[in-house]
This record gives structure tokens, sequence and C-alpha cells, in this order.
């Protein structure tokens, strides 16, 4: 019985703690979606994480086939939502492009991924 | 622990903190590049974390053998794992067993507590892929004789690894989700054999056990939705499924000397839930053949990622470069 009570007692504890912690920044989801073709191009590409970003450490490049970046290097974590890192994008023409992102969430972990998204005619 | 023992365990102890500090540091949490991979139930995982599993729980009816009825084994553990350097971690466990034969009483009690010293020696972000060298020591006569604790140790160097399929290539992009990780061990015990002297009517029986090197081997192959939704295609999977791993563990042990007997082991497929700050798995546990023995069970974990949790405390290595 007292052995229950200890370890319901740390789970308590622990669930607690973790109103307060923060964790690894994961894509949660993105604008376009991943490996989505969309019809015209997008004005930004807007990356959704689980976990508020650091801003000075957190960056998106969105490159053409041939591996050129051809975003406009004005990458943000948004004001009022610092889960949200955007760039904006000049007129695509149609192809393959894909986002590279690479994100510190504000307890210092890093995390990186990319995918690819498609602009059809 | 005789000489020999002794000695190995030593050099593998002293090859690890010799080797520290002769890599980049590493992410907790089982990352590798975009790779996560999660904590698996029946095999230890590749990398070295901040974690704890609380309470890992198992059940299983086993098999009759010899003089042993049918036994339902019901275990409750614990394991904690601490980084001291980024790359080296020791591991501590503790297991409540419950044995209930048919028929006969119910033992309870602590099986052998277990210490472990993983070192992740190599890290390759681009193409996924993480190993780990360690030693387990099992402590003989820490736990109860009532449930089977054995009076001797057991000595497993072991070999860890985790490989990421993302570098495959575009035309096979639904397949860069998988993952493959897997551990290859060799469990040798402190005593060759055990001597049990019961008396009978005034009589003195001996039973002579022998006790064989054993290879611990197994492995888990996992599908990750985060991955498939993050990286390759969004399929539109709603929370909380979105978080899932489907996986396949295969655990298995092949006594190699002194008449150890067949490979036995157990299949378990199941699911893992990767949260921010827990995970959650349940797998069913199938013997993989008669030698096995007994009825399918089941193994269930709640785990905690102490580096997200604590990330300023006791969730950072002891010791940073």
């Amino acid at each position: 019985m007292k052995r229950s009570a200890c370890v319901i007692a740390l789970l308590a504890w622990l669930l607690a703690s973790m109103q307060s912690a923060h964790a690894h920044a994961f894509l949660d989801h993105a604008a376009p979606a991943v490996g989505s073709t969309i019809h015209g191009s997008p004005a930004e590409v807007r990356l959704w994480f689980t976990q508020e970003l650091e801003p000075a450490f957190s960056t998106i490049r969105v490159l053409d086939q041939s591996g050129k970046q051809v975003d406009k290097a004005d990458k943000a974590v948004d004001r009022d939502d610092k889960t949200l890192l955007r760039v904006s994008l000049p007129q695509l023409p149609p192809g393959t492009y894909q986002v590279v992102w690479r994100v510190l969430s504000v307890d210092t972990h890093v995390t990186e991924g990319d995918f690819r998204f498609e602009v059809a005619p | 622990m005789n000489y020999s023992y002794r000695a190995l365990a030593s050099t593998l102890v002293a090859c690890a903190l010799a080797s520290v500090g002769g890599t980049d540091s590493a992410f907790a949490h089982g990352l590798a590049g975009k790779r996560f991979f999660p904590a698996t139930l029946a095999t230890d995982d590749p990398f070295v974390a901040d974690e704890l599993s609380l309470p890992t729980y198992s059940s299983r009816k086993t098999a009759a053998s010899g003089d042993e009825p049918v036994t339902r084994e019901t275990e409750w553990s614990a394991e904690f794992t601490k980084r001291i350097t980024p790359n080296l971690g020791l591991g501590f466990e503790a297991t409540y067993l419950r044995l209930s034969p048919e028929g006969g009483d119910v033992q309870k009690g602590f099986d052998n507590f277990a210490v472990g010293l993983k070192y992740q020696f190599y890290k390759n972000d681009e193409h996924e892929t993480i190993l780990s060298a360690g030693v387990d020591w099992d402590i003989g006569g820490s736990g109860a004789k009532r449930v089977g604790a054995e009076s001797f140790s057991t000595f497993t160097p072991t070999f860890f690894f985790g490989k990421g399929f993302g570098d495959l290539p575009e035309s096979t992009q639904f397949l860069r989700p998988f993952a493959l990780t897997g551990v290859v061990g060799l469990a040798i015990p402190s005593r060759a054999s055990t001597t049990t002297v019961t008396v009978e009517d005034d009589e003195t029986i001996e039973s002579v056990e022998r006790n064989p090197n054993v290879l611990t081997w197994g492995f888990a192959l996992q599908y990750s939705i985060p991955y498939l939704q993050s990286f390759v295609k969004d399929v539109g999977i709603p929370a909380p499924f979105n978080r899932m791993i489907p996986v396949v563990e295969f655990s298995l042990q092949t006594p190699l000397n002194r008449d150890g007997g067949a490979t036995t082991g157990t299949v378990n497929p199941g699911v893992i839930w990767a949260g921010r700050y827990i995970q959650l798995g349940i797998e069913a546990v199938i013997p993989i053949n008669a030698h096995t023995g007994g009825k399918t069970g089941v193994i269930a974990q709640l785990h905690f990622f102490l580096d997200d949790i604590f990330p300023r405390s006791i969730g950072r290595p002891l010791f940073e470069h």
C-alpha cells in the first residue's frame, strides 16, 4: 500500500511538473501541406510546430529543383503565435520545391527537417 | 563475481569512459536527423537519454515444464536512465514479480536489480543511424529467491543499432517512415552451474543446474506516422492518431552451450504513442515456438522524456562538453 502511494505521488509530481515544461519542437502541420500539390504559387510557406520557437535560431528555406533558394529570405516567427514560422515567396513557376527547416525550441532543443510540395499550373 | 568477469566488466567500463568526448554531443530523446526513435518495450533502444519507464507492466501464462505447473507471470518494472555525458548513460532497473502457479501458492518479490552502462559512439543524421554499445549487470542475489531471482550475477555486453529509412529514394517515399532498431548481446553468468542441496527423509539430494551463455537478440520494426505526416506526405491523420508508431518487436534468446536448449522468445505486435513529454506503448506478447510455450500475453509501458520535462535540471547530462 505504501509502495503504491509512493508511485502515485511520484507520477502526480511528474505530471504536475509538465505544466511548466517545454519539449522538442516537432512539425505539427504546414501550408502548403507536406507532400501536397497546389494550383498556383503560394504567397508564403507557414510551418506550425508543437512548441514555441526561438526566432533568432530558427530558419526556413525554400529551394527549387536545382537547389537554389527561391524564398524572399524574410523568415520570421509570428508575433502572436510563437509556434508559427513563416517565409514569403515570390511568384513561383510550376515545379517541385523543397522546404528545409531547422528550429530551436525555447528550452534549447534543436530539431530539423525538410519536405516537398509541388506547384501545378 | 570471479576474476575474469570482473576484468571483463572493468575493461568494458574503461573502454566506454575512455571514449567519452570523442564525438559531437548528441540530442537526447532518440533523435538522428529527422528521425525520432521511440523507446521500445521489449528490446532496449539504441540511444542514450534521460528517461524513466514507470511502470512497465507485463503479464503472460507460461507453459508447464517438468515439475513446474502452468504459471501466470506478472511483472511491474521501473527503469531510470541518466546521462553522465551527452553520449554516456547509466541505467537502473527494478522488477517486481508475481508468480501464480495453477494449484500452487502465489509468490511475490523483487527480481534481481540491474545496472547498465551504455555509450552512443556513432550518429549519422543524414542516414538516420545510431550505434551504441553497453553492458548490463544483473546483480546476483539482490532479488528474492522465492520468485526465482538467481544467486549469481549475469553480465551482458550488448551492441545496439537504430536505422531509419528516410534516405530511401523518392520513388519509395512511403517506405521512408520505416525504421529498424535492434540489439545483440551475450549474457554471461558469473557461475557455470548452480548446485542445490535438499534433504528428504534424511537423504541428501544434490541437483546441479547448468547456466549457459545466452545470445540475447532482438529487433523492432516500426512505421512512424509522425514521420510520414511531417516529412513525406500529410495524409490528414488527425490527433491523437498522428502521434502513433505501429511496431513489431522480436525478443529472442539463444543458449550457446551447457545444454541450454533451443531458441526461445516472443514476437510483439503493438503500437506506441509519443506525446510531448510522455510515451505510451502496448503490445501483445506471442511466443514464437513450442519451446517458448505458454499463451499470448500483454506488455504496456508509460515512459517519461525527462530531457523535455526537466530540460534545465535532471533532464541534462551531468557533464557537458
